[in-house]
């Protein structure tokens, strides 16, 4: 039946706080999710009085200047800096996004980090992502062409190649898949923003054959329509994408061959 | 235990190549359903005031049988198209959720055709 109750772990209470060091004028607190599964205990935030005079501009800096310099058991995922690996995907303020282009000052008061919502957490900030990469390898997300491949690149019209446009740069960071309330609930067989965007910059390329095969594959009423066009993933993406869009382009599709 | 792997819990059951009949006539319905509720919630404003006999006169006359019939129809459907949704969104346990699926589908069918059963007879002349 519906979920009444929370799964256990679900509540959090307050951790410790690692007070800035003295002489610092200009601090900044920030929150952080604290999730240790081997210690049987019940998830905790901690609080983290961060130097803005020493730190960088970015939430990633302070997250990076904590495990550095205050507590080194602070567990996250991190590896560009700069918006392109989609590692540093947390939820800040509020709202998923990535901690390395999201900049400090934007953020009023403290700055509250939380895993991505809704998925099984590893350790502190990390969540498992193995069932939205899963269902990333299920739409099978490579060019799929019988015409032997020619002696040069598959061509495409620059018209073609704009379609792509909005699509490609999609870097899996999965703040739009982990923001939709659909994709809470049934997680298990919709595909999720992400992935449906995904699915969508393949059924758009030119040189894919497979078209009808993809589509087929997502004609079902829980891997395609369980998005209610709730459009938290558009508000969310970090990029500036669109995967409403995508989504309603790919019922467009079912449409037209309907 | 689950000890499939992630890509085996992925593909699931595969998909059901039906999803689409039941979007796409959710969006019909509703498309009929603008026009159908502007005339239904004019001509009940137009009756204020109506006795008895002039709103049975009302529902026989012209083309409101047909109407009323249609509204009826594209109500319950669309009604039941959008429950179904509901519970497969928020129900996750299989037998309560196959029961409210066979509860909602037999209502509506019950209740549409007792209104329209309600409409023939106004119609028909009964009482």
């Amino acid at each position: 039946m519906v979920e009444l109750s929370l799964p256990a772990n679900s509540t959090y209470s307050d951790g410790k706080t690692v007070a800035a060091p003295e002489g610092a004028t200009n601090i900044k607190k920030f929150r952080v999710y604290r999730y240790d599964p081997d210690s049987g205990d019940n998830p905790r935030i901690d609080s983290f009085e961060v130097d803005l005079d020493k730190c960088g501009p970015m939430v990633l800096d302070g997250l990076i200047k904590i495990k550095n310099e205050m507590d080194s058991t602070l567990t996250f995922r991190r590896s560009c800096r700069e918006g392109v690996c989609g590692s540093c995907a947390f939820n800040i303020d509020g709202t998923n996004t990535l901690a390395c282009t999201k900049s400090i000052s934007e953020i009023d008061g403290d700055i509250k980090v939380f895993p991505l919502p809704h998925m099984p957490v590893i350790k502190d900030l990390v969540p498992d992502l193995n069932g939205p990469y899963s269902q990333y390898r299920s739409i099978e997300p490579w060019l799929q062409a019988e015409t032997p491949a020619p002696n040069r690149e598959r061509l495409q019209s620059p018209q073609e190649r704009e379609k792509l446009d909005g699509l490609w740069e999609c870097i899996l960071c999965f703040c739009c898949q982990t923001s939709c309330p659909s994709y809470w609930w049934n997680g298990d067989r919709y595909l999720g923003p992400a992935v449906l965007l995904q699915a969508y910059r393949w059924i758009a390329d030119s040189r894919d054959e497979a078209m009808g095969k993809r589509l087929d594959n997502l004609n079902d009423p829980f891997r395609l329509y369980r998005c209610h066009t709730i459009m938290n993933c558009t508000n969310t993406c970090p990029k500036n994408l669109n995967p409403g869009q995508a989504i309603a382009e790919i019922k467009s599709a079912m449409l037209r061959r309907a | 235990m689950d000890m499939r792997s992630p890509l085996g819990r992925a593909r699931g059951l595969g998909s059901s190549n039906d999803g689409f009949g039941h979007w796409w006539m959710q969006r019909l319905t509703g498309i009929a359903l603008l026009p159908l509720s502007l005339w239904f919630v004019y001509s009940a404003v137009q009756l204020t005031g109506a006795s008895h006999a002039e709103f049975v006169t009302w529902v026989g006359e012209h083309g409101n049988p047909v109407l009323l019939i249609l509204l009826v129809i594209t109500i319950y459907h669309h009604g039941q198209l959008g429950l179904q949704v509901v519970v497969e969104d928020y129900i996750h346990g299989e037998g309560p959720k196959i029961a409210l699926l066979i509860l909602i589908k037999f209502g509506a069918i019950f209740f549409g055709a007792s209104s329209i059963f309600a409409i023939l007879r106004l119609t028909f002349g009964g009482s």
